[in-house]
């Protein structure tokens, strides 16, 4: 074992409802470790400094930077990422939503912006106009100017998509 | 048998369901076995001589690949138009930023402290950072004369009109960097093998592009270079040219390495390295009638190319034919240049050009409205191109394009007459200022003049064992809907459903070459030739028997698996050919520049706030002809992207600049609208159809960001009765604008005293 | 991502006395990391210069809200998502919970710690004002104790504070005798969400018979430090309000501030815009002065 392996130490969470443990040094940032350590690559880095949202997961519910989360204080939380969004059929009434509005166009984004959706609609199951903006507001998108964004999600939540 | 329209419906995005699950693989998501990260070291200084390079200690640098100029197989530059630009730098910097050595190791953490190590010495040279610099040529940095390009357009009789002109009206307006800032970085991964040659995978918009950088580079032939497109998030041309370096450098490490190596950039290093949209400047000087019709005029318009050539001739020339707007100037000379600074080099960036010198035009028009006494709309109405006139270059308008109608349409949408009034009394009081602006505009859709013949595309399309269908092309998919519009083109032509029909990954061993995925040419052109494609196969396919004249799709697929287990391989290829009334003189700038124009008005409302001087703006119109909308839901979210773009290029997005290096380079500092910035945008298309487009489309990837600019400028303006002539317009010149106009109006300096 | 995770050490004591003891024991060589939403950033862009972290997280002692009958002592360890859903603060201390609401996004306001801003001690941060204006206290914690700062004593110097190197800020404590006050913050940004303040101002005053009194006015991003403006607050306090007392508001409000050009604005703008934001609170105060509000 190199040196450097016998610093790291072995933390434990839950993601997207399984158990994992994982080898990392304590000041890996939770991204890394969910798209390294655990192949789950649908998180995206898109600026390391938490302006873009790109990166974002829910942990113990709340919706939060993955890129600015040191994997010690991830130790023992809940972490759900994209990929428990959609069972392996079906789509959930939010990414249904985007595929039929025009939610994703690059679609590098778009796994933070749908949990950043998930969170909202989990608090304001009929949001408004402005509330979907104040929800969204903290993931930068270059490709849509945010208005197929928006009606996504008000499409899902008249579907009602809560939780 | 009647099929289903495909085209024109909102066919669900092709690759959508990877995209909002997570699988969609981005360079970053892949890793191949054995691989080692890379990283670059760059240079410091904007201009000088290389003296020394150390290597400092606490690293362990055996471990490492390192590459150097001298490790160049092939060519060191980077294959595009002058070849001027070197992949690595030999002896001389030209810019910040410029990449002197690469290095790979398999640990990435490794990396970013390697890079810190590297000590270099510079015996440093004066440098020049602007437009005005460069053209005083106190310093030679490039050529004779710093000037990379220039073109002169000339049309009637410039020099005698400004005897005639009521009035002389004159106007000089400026247009800063903007960065792309797509959210996935520039990334590669090459791999190299000493019998197969180079592969690189990337985030990319033109595989070709790179490929032909490669042969030059590594000195391999056609068949032992292979570039793939991954998954790409984002590009908007920033992605067109810049990915051929990226790739050098990746594949540089791979054969020293004899290992696969990944490059991807941080956010800090994509931000100050890559390109940017040009820096420009536009003079206009205009002769105007007493009734407000422009007799002519001369254009200086002038843009910033950076430290080398690359893609300015290209920038220069769109713009340069864009600058006289969509009006009718029978006489007008444009002279162009594009000149060399000591920046990163200066690149593609959605309109290409016409962003720049449409944003000098459109101010120009409400100067001009202004001094004639007409309104904004009025004057515009007065010089708008009508069918049988002809643009700066000379080009006939074949189109039955009623301008007028369009204008009116637009003010309707945005209830500019009853709004303009219920403002002029509201402007009375109060601490905000409400004003409205438009912006009318064109953009030419494809390649310039001959440019399409010079690209001579190639589309194919093929047949599957189960009777469905592959469209093979270059063209990628880079969010704006490649592969749904090439899809549903290929299914109308076929009478197939959507669903029988993918697309190929780009991948230059697996697919022709239908030429880069930039000029707003790939539904038009592209979509064209994969219409005529499809239509070739359906026609070989008849001639041997096993289709009728009129067919259902099982009929269809049923003849496609019979042709391929009796033949082995279906397909159809078809290929550019340039109509025959497209004439153009690339000597004297003349004749047809553009196989179609899409024209468009847009209209903005703003709210200036006097106590921040920040601008709001509160309803956006945007009203566009392009001839067919092929799928409404993608065709809304270009419009609407673009707007959104077109809006940070006005108010925002400003690139910081010292000693020709970007000192923003984060996200935080660099700012780009949130959706709290953004106002409703309230899209609406008109389709007068077009000859040369597939079922009838022109392009309209760009078209969105020409607009945006001068519209909301025009309505600050408007709100506040004080010029501004240049972008991004910031609060604090907002400020500085209202302050000096209170203290003229005052005679007496207050700070920031609100009306 | 610029940093080598090898290179830190960053521990989780799990309790507020294991944190201080771990501070005492190497004063100076713990930096305490909370949501990271500051620090993190420094680490990705690899400008964090500490090597050893530890956790104060989300520690049960530091995220509090104790509501007593004279103050609300807030724990520092709270996040803003915790200030804005907290009913007392809605009530009681709304432009706190507004500067909450303007910090970052979402996802950042469930992460920021009130006592992460605090001890960052960037002029430009949200709350600070807010807390000048509510005059608030701060409740500091160490192995050696707890001591009690007036939050106005506390930043000395740009990025400069009063915490000694084994301290933390336990608790910020707010006076519960705002009701009946006319509050007023407003937050000047690059953009409308996501943005860091070029002018944040948090103002308060009472009312009594149209005569101002005890108005405090807090300004972020015009000087190293977040600022009172003293000499303002007092040309104000005692008057009516009316435009002569308004315009000598303005220039004594311009001369009292220390703004810079930096990278996300100009001195002059911030003057002028500070100037405009202390015409906006007194308008204010004169429409609730005349009934309309």
């Amino acid at each position: 074992m190199t040196p450097k392996e016998r610093t790291k130490r072995e933390f434990s969470l839950v993601v997207n409802g399984e158990p994992k443990t994982v080898r990392a040094h304590p000041m890996e940032r939770l991204l890394d470790v969910l798209r390294e350590n655990l192949g789950l690559t649908g998180t995206k880095e898109g600026c390391g400094e938490g302006e873009c949202g790109a990166c974002a997961v829910l942990m113990d519910g709340a919706l939060v930077d993955s890129c600015l989360i040191p994997i010690l204080q991830a130790q023992g939380s809940n972490i759900v990422t994209i990929e428990k969004l959609s069972g392996d059929a079906q789509l959930c009434a939010l990414q249904e939503a985007f595929l039929e509005c025009g939610g994703a166009q690059c679609g590098i984004c778009t796994p933070g912006m749908i949990l950043a959706a998930q969170y909202l609609l989990s608090r304001k199951p009929r949001p408004t106009m402005e509330d979907i903006r104040e929800g969204l507001s903290g993931n930068l998108c270059r490709c849509t100017g945010y208005t197929q964004i928006f009606e996504a999600v008000a499409q899902a939540a008249r579907r009602g998509a809560s939780a | 048998m009647e099929t289903e329209h495909i085209v024109g419906v909102p066919a669900p995005r092709k690759e959508g369901r990877d995209k909002v699950t997570g699988k969609a693989r981005y360079i970053d998501d892949i890793t191949l076995p054995n691989m080692l990260y890379g990283a670059t070291v760059r240079s410091r200084i904007p201009r000088g001589r290389i003296k020394k390079i150390t290597f400092g200690p606490g690293i362990p640098w055996d471990e490492f690949a390192i590459v150097s100029a001298k490790d160049i197989p092939g060519k060191n530059y980077i294959a595009l138009i002058e070849n001027d630009q070197p992949c690595l730098v030999d002896e001389i910097v030209n810019h910040p930023e410029e990449p002197i050595l690469l290095l790979a190791h398999p640990e990435k953490h490794l990396l970013p402290k390697a890079v810190e190590a590297v000590h270099i010495e510079y015996e440093p040279l004066p440098a020049l950072f602007t437009i005005s610099d460069s053209e005083r040529r106190t310093e030679i940095i490039w050529g004779k004369d710093n000037t990379f390009k220039t073109y002169l357009i000339q049309k009637g009789d410039v020099d005698a009109i400004w005897k005639k002109a009521a009035f002389v009206v004159e106007g000089e307006y400026f247009t800063g960097s903007q960065e792309q800032l797509y959210i996935e970085t520039n990334g590669m991964i090459a791999q190299f093998d000493p019998k197969q040659g180079i592969t690189v995978w990337g985030s990319l918009q033109c595989p070709y592009y790179v490929h032909k950088a490669l042969m030059t580079l590594c000195g391999l032939p056609e068949d032992k270079v292979r570039v793939v497109q991954a998954e790409t998030g984002g590009a908007f041309g920033g992605k067109e040219e810049y990915p051929s370096m990226i790739a050098a450098h990746a594949a540089l490490l791979a054969m020293k390495s004899g290992r696969p190596v990944k490059i991807i950039y941080d956010r800090a290093e994509d931000m100050v390295a890559t390109t940017k949209r040009h820096p420009s400047r536009t003079r206009h000087r205009t002769a105007v009638t007493k009734d407000g019709k422009i007799l002519g005029g001369e254009i200086e318009f002038t843009i910033d190319g950076g430290a080398y050539v690359t893609l300015s001739p290209v920038v220069l020339s769109r713009g340069t034919i864009h600058a006289g707007g969509p009006y009718c100037w029978p006489s007008v000379r444009v002279r162009a240049k594009a000149v060399a600074t000591n920046a990163p080099p200066h690149g593609a960036f959605r309109g290409f050009g016409a962003p720049q010198s449409l944003f000098a035009i459109e101010r120009h028009m409400d100067r001009i409205a202004e001094v004639v006494k007409l309104s904004p709309a009025e004057i515009r109405r007065r010089n708008f191109l009508k069918p049988g006139e002809t643009t700066i270059t000379e080009q006939i308008v074949r189109e039955e394009i009623d301008l007028g109608k369009l204008l009116d349409r637009a003010l309707t949408l945005a209830d500019y007459d009853s709004k303009q009034k219920r403002f002029a009394k509201e402007n009375e009081s109060g601490n905000c200022r409400k004003g409205m602006g438009i912006a009318a505009f064109l953009h030419g859709a494809g390649f310039t003049g001959s440019g399409e013949r010079y690209l001579s595309s190639v589309v194919g399309v093929e047949g599957r064992a189960d009777g469905g269908i592959r469209v093979l092309v270059s063209s990628t998919e880079i969010g704006q809907g490649t592969n749904t519009i090439l899809c549903q083109i290929a299914a109308e032509a076929l009478g197939s459903p959507y669903g029988d029909v993918e697309i190929a990954q780009p991948d230059t061993t697996e697919v022709p070459n239908s030429g880069p995925t930039v000029a707003s040419r790939t539904a038009m052109v592209v979509g064209k030739l994969v219409q005529s494609a499809a239509l070739g196969l359906k026609q070989t396919l008849a001639g041997c028997g096993m289709l009728g004249s009129s067919h259902t799709p099982e009929e269809f697929k049923a003849a496609c698996r019979e042709y391929l287990s009796t033949r082995g391989q279906l397909r159809s290829f078809a290929k550019y050919e340039q109509p025959a009334d497209i004439f153009w003189d690339d000597q004297n700038y003349r004749g047809e520049a553009y196989a179609a124009f899409a024209w468009a008005v847009y209209v903005a409302e703003v709210t200036v706030d006097l106590a921040t001087y920040a601008v709001s703006v509160d309803d956006f119109v945007a009203l566009q002809e392009v001839g067919r909308v092929l799928n409404p839901v993608l065709a809304k979210g270009q419009i609407a992207g673009g707007v959104a773009q077109g809006i940070g290029f006005a108010l925002y997005e400003k690139v910081e600049w010292r000693d020709g290096r970007m000192q923003n380079g984060q996200m935080t500092n660099y700012i780009m609208p949130t959706s709290a910035d953004l106002p409703p945008v309230r899209i609406f298309f008109e389709e007068m159809g077009n000859t040369h487009g597939a079922y009838g489309a022109k392009g309209i990837g760009e078209l969105p960001i020409d607009g945006p600019a001068p519209a909301i400028v025009n309505a600050v303006v408007d709100a506040l009765g004080i010029p501004f002539d240049s972008i991004p317009l910031l609060p604090e010149n907002i400020f500085e604008a209202v302050s000096a106009a209170d203290a003229k109006r005052n005679a007496v300096p207050s700070a920031g005293q609100a009306r | 991502m610029r940093s080598d995770p090898a290179d830190y050490e960053l521990v989780a004591p799990g309790n507020l006395q294991a944190a201080v003891a771990l501070l005492a024991g190497d004063p100076g060589r713990w930096l305490p990391i909370a949501g990271g939403t500051d620090l993190m950033v420094q680490y990705a862009a690899g400008t964090l210069r500490a090597r050893k972290l530890v956790s104060i997280w989300n520690l049960p002692d530091l995220r509090r809200v104790e509501i007593l009958p004279g103050e609300i002592q807030i724990g520092a360890g709270c996040t803003y998502t915790d200030l804005r859903e907290h009913a007392v603060m809605r009530d009681e201390f709304p432009l706190l919970a507004r500067a909450a609401s303007w910090t970052g996004g979402i996802a950042n306001q469930n992460r920021g710690t009130l006592g992460g801003n605090i001890a960052n001690a960037s002029p430009a941060a949200d709350s600070l004002p807010m807390l000048l204006a509510y005059g608030a206290d701060l409740i500091l914690v160490s192995a050696r104790g707890e001591r009690c700062l007036a939050y106005r004593d506390f930043h000395v110097a740009y990025k400069e504070t009063k915490l000694a190197p084994d301290e933390l800020i336990r608790a910020v404590c707010l006076p519960r005798r705002f009701a009946g006050y006319v509050s007023y913050a407003r937050k000047v940004g690059t953009r409308n969400a996501q943005a860091i303040s070029k002018v944040c101002m948090a103002a308060l005053a009472r009312l009594e018979g149209g005569v101002v009194h005890d108005v405090r006015i807090a300004v972020g991003s015009v000087a190293p430090v977040p600022l009172r403006l003293a000499e303002t607050e007092r040309i104000l306090d005692g008057k009516p309000v009316e435009s002569s007392i308004v315009a000598l508001a303005r220039k004594t409000a311009a001369a009292e501030i220390r703004p810079i050009d930096d990278i996300r604005s100009t001195a002059r703008y911030r003057a002028a815009v500070v100037s405009n934001l202390v015409a906006e609170f007194l308008e204010k105060l004169r429409a609730s002065a005349m009934g309309r509000e």
